[in-house]
């Protein structure tokens, strides 16, 4: 299970970091909950997030709008991850939580680290068997957000 | 009427307001001046939520400028506000974003002060053993940082450390305080806090927040969707002293709008899938379904639907700033509403679909002008007036943040 979990989160990231961005989406399922916040935030109980999605077409509608509608500079992510703390449900699902590190590069060659954090996600297989994220709250460390988060994390 | 734009001498400023010197974003001496002239000069700046510091010795550190500020309840419930700078050798008093003390103790010295900021004891003031201490004749009220002229309008801490600045209401003019009041009507929540670093002079944020020329131009989400377009009712109004400025967009009108063809903000392809994070409720009894305001020189109130957020301006030097976002709801909000207000986040913020690119475009125009200071920039639409206008095609509201710059920077 921990091997099919990590093997998950890096499909995930691959597909983010590579620019496969309409892939992402169909690593959760169809009722999902999906939010980017930050540690403060978290600990706190706020409940916004930068990015709030409780559906997966809403995480397409963003991928969509991403290619069609908003301005962006050309940048590329890199997800390092770590490893997966698994836990099993009562429920047959798994709660994970997992590091990851995202470097960003601009089209210029300019590069940060944008963002660290860490996944506390919730996972149930699908009809098909396959693991898929039911909620992925991505708590970042920092409250700062350097000029805009457009890819998600 | 039509002026050159080109090769200004660095420090002139060309007649009236349709003209903007790109040194003004550049420029060290500049932000030097707006520090003692607008951040510490006669007018309000945002500083915390009332709600921030509910209770006696609560207290939340905050930005006027470059300036570190500390907001606190004072034992008597009066909100107070000083510099959070120690007497004794300048060190940040308040670590923390917020919390609750019973008085204020540096970390460096121990030196304390008490919730009005008023130094209170000085640590081995009188030596040991008879050795050492401060002289007999120091006077510790004649030492603290400096205190600000606090005022609360609609759950808003604004502070000032100039006493010529007029009572809040006149600052910001009739108008804009009953838009202000139409949307802080009662009390609040915070649901979220966040900070957006700019690579941009603050100026041209708080330009781009006064342009609504530019809305549904840049942000096709907007346009698409029919959030705000030109041709949608509303308006734009700015106070006379040009300090405050609401914009604002009334809900679309059913039937066809073909006024933005072959704009590239048109994009009709565009189609939600999920399109329930446009579910909205009309709470402010009224068509209004946008509304920006913003009081000089950083506050920000934004109403998108349900979507509300203030927005706080710190420069960091003359190429960054950092904007602060508190998300907030209503105290009563239903369990439906508040639902609503989550998912129409995606609209606002680092991450919005609409604000996103908003972050973006200073720091376009600040790598444009880099070698521009002898040029400036265009800002005619509408006229050469900061007057308000019954249309949002026109930059007659950033005309108006010149207004009260130039006023207060003295140029």
């Amino acid at each position: 299970m921990l091997t099919e979990i990590a093997a998950l989160n890096a499909a995930c990231a691959q597909a983010l970091d590579s620019g496969r961005l309409r892939d992402w989406p169909g690593f959760f399922l169809d009722q999902c909950l999906y939010k980017v916040t930050t540690a403060e935030n978290y600990e706190k109980g706020y409940q916004a997030g930068l990015i709030y999605a409780d559906s997966r077409a809403m995480l397409a509608d963003r991928i969509a709008a991403l290619y069609e509608a908003n301005i962006y500079e050309r940048q590329r992510y890199r997800h390092i991850l770590g490893m997966p703390l698994i836990n099993a449900q009562a429920d047959g699902s798994v709660a994970a939580e997992t590091s990851f590190l995202v470097v960003r590069t601009m089209r210029d060659g300019q590069m940060m680290v944008f963002a660290a954090g860490i996944y506390l996600d919730r996972l149930r297989q699908d009809g098909d068997g396959a693991w898929r994220y039911a909620e992925r709250i991505v708590v970042c460390d920092s409250p700062r957000i350097d000029t805009l988060l457009a890819i998600p994390l | 009427m039509d002026q050159p734009v080109h090769e200004l001498p660095i420090g002139a400023w060309p007649a009236g307001l349709t003209r903007v010197p790109f040194w003004v974003y550049r420029d060290p001496d500049v932000a030097r001046d707006e520090q003692t002239r607008v951040f510490e000069g006669p007018g309000w700046n945002y500083l915390c939520l009332e709600i921030d510091v509910p209770e006696t010795g609560d207290y939340r550190t905050t930005m006027m400028g470059a300036m570190p500020v500390v907001v606190a309840r004072a034992e008597d419930g009066e909100i107070v506000a000083f510099e959070n700078r120690c007497a004794h050798r300048g060190s940040l008093i308040c670590l923390e974003d917020g919390g609750h003390v019973k008085d204020f103790q540096c970390v460096y010295h121990s030196w304390r002060y008490d919730l009005r900021g008023n130094l209170a004891s000085v640590a081995f003031r009188r030596g040991v053993n008879g050795k050492g201490g401060m002289a007999d004749d120091f006077d510790i009220t004649a030492h603290g940082p400096r205190k600000l002229r606090v005022t609360v309008l609609c759950g808003l801490v604004f502070g000032t450390l100039s006493s010529e600045a007029p009572d809040i209401e006149t600052y910001i003019g009739p108008d804009v305080l009953v838009r202000l009041r139409r949307v802080l009507h009662k009390k609040v929540e915070v649901i979220g806090r966040f900070t957006q670093q700019l690579p941009c002079n603050w100026k041209l944020y708080m330009e781009n927040v006064r342009d609504t020329y530019h809305a549904s131009l840049l942000h096709t989400f907007f346009t698409t969707f029919r959030i705000t377009r030109l041709s949608q009712g509303g308006g734009v109004m700015v106070s006379d002293n040009g300090v405050a400025h609401v914009s604002t967009t009334l809900a679309a009108e059913k039937g066809p709008d073909d006024s933005y063809s072959g704009l590239r903000a048109d994009n009709q392809e565009l189609k939600l899938r999920d399109p329930s994070f446009m579910n909205a409720v009309a709470e402010f009894n009224d068509t209004i379904n946008l509304q920006i305001l913003s009081i000089f020189p950083g506050f920000i109130l934004q109403q998108i639907h349900n979507a509300l957020a203030v927005r706080q301006i710190v420069p960091r030097g003359v190429d960054s700033m950092d904007l602060h976002w508190t998300y907030i709801g209503f105290a009563d909000d239903t369990p439906e509403l508040r639902a609503m207000r989550l998912k129409q986040g995606n609209l606002a913020g680092p991450a919005g679909f609409v604000s996103m690119e908003d972050g973006a475009v200073g720091g376009f125009v600040q790598r444009g002008i880099g070698s521009a200071d002898r040029h400036a920039a265009v800002v005619e639409m509408g006229g050469a007036t900061a007057d308000s206008a019954e249309t949002r095609a026109t930059e007659a509201s950033v005309r108006g943040f010149w207004k009260i710059w130039r006023a207060q920077m003295g140029v």
